[in-house]
C-alpha cells in the first residue's frame, strides 16, 4: 500500500452513511473530504486557502453574524458564515468576529467570511458528487 | 491596506478555490486560475469607471 488512492477507488461510490459523515467532516474541517478521498492536492488547498480567507476577513474586522429571522439578509449572512466549520464553531467561542462597523475593512472582512463559508459549501458539495461517483 | 489591494487578494482566493474545484489538472487549474483572476479584476476595473460618474 503506498497510500494513494486509484482512479477507481476515487471514482467508486460509497455507502450512504459514509457519505453523509464525509460530508459533516468536509464541512468541520475545509477540504478534509477531499484528503479522505485521496484528492491530496484539492484537499491541501482548500484546507489551506478557506481557513486563510476567514482569518482574513476577522483580521478586517468583519463580523460572524447572528441568527436573526426578523432580518432576513443577517440571517443568510450568518448561515453562509456557518459553512465554515470548525474555524467559525472556535472563532465564535473566543468571542472573534464582533465586527467594527466603523473600519473602512468592515465590508471587505464581511465579504470574506461570507464567502470562505460558501465556497466551503460548495468543497463540501463537490466531495459529495465525488462519493457517489458522479465526478 | 488599500482597497485595491484588498479586493487583488479576494480575486485570487476565490479564483484558486473555483479553479482547483472547477479543473483536476495542475496545468488547467492555473490557466481557468488566472483568467477567472483576470476576469474578477477587469470586471471590479469596467465596474469602477462606469460608476465614476456617479454622484456619491
Amino acid at each position: 500500500m503506498n497510500g494513494r488512492a486509484t482512479t477507481a477507488e476515487k471514482s467508486r461510490p460509497r455507502e450512504r452513511g459514509s457519505v453523509a459523515l464525509l460530508a459533516v467532516t468536509g464541512w468541520a474541517v475545509p477540504g478534509a473530504a477531499h484528503l479522505w478521498l485521496g484528492r491530496r492536492q484539492k484537499g491541501l488547498v482548500f484546507l489551506i486557502a478557506l481557513p486563510l480567507m476567514f482569518v482574513i476577513g476577522l483580521l478586517l474586522h468583519g463580523r460572524l453574524f447572528p441568527f436573526e429571522p426578523s432580518q432576513p439578509l443577517v440571517a443568510l449572512a450568518a448561515i453562509a458564515d456557518v459553512g465554515l466549520g470548525v474555524p467559525y464553531l472556535i472563532a465564535k467561542a473566543f468571542g472573534l468576529g464582533a465586527g467594527r462597523v466603523v473600519a473602512s475593512s468592515y465590508e471587505y472582512g464581511n465579504a470574506f467570511l461570507i464567502v470562505a463559508g460558501l465556497l466551503n459549501s460548495l468543497v463540501v458539495l463537490d466531495a459529495y458528487d465525488i462519493a457517489l461517483g458522479r465526478k | 491596506m488599500t482597497h485595491f489591494l484588498l479586493l487583488l487578494l479576494f480575486a485570487f482566493f476565490v479564483s484558486l478555490v473555483f479553479a482547483v474545484l472547477m479543473r483536476d489538472e495542475p496545468r488547467e487549474q492555473l490557466r481557468t486560475g488566472g483568467l477567472l483572476f483576470g476576469a474578477f479584476v477587469g470586471a471590479a476595473l469596467v465596474l469602477g469607471w462606469l460608476m465614476y460618474p456617479l454622484p456619491i
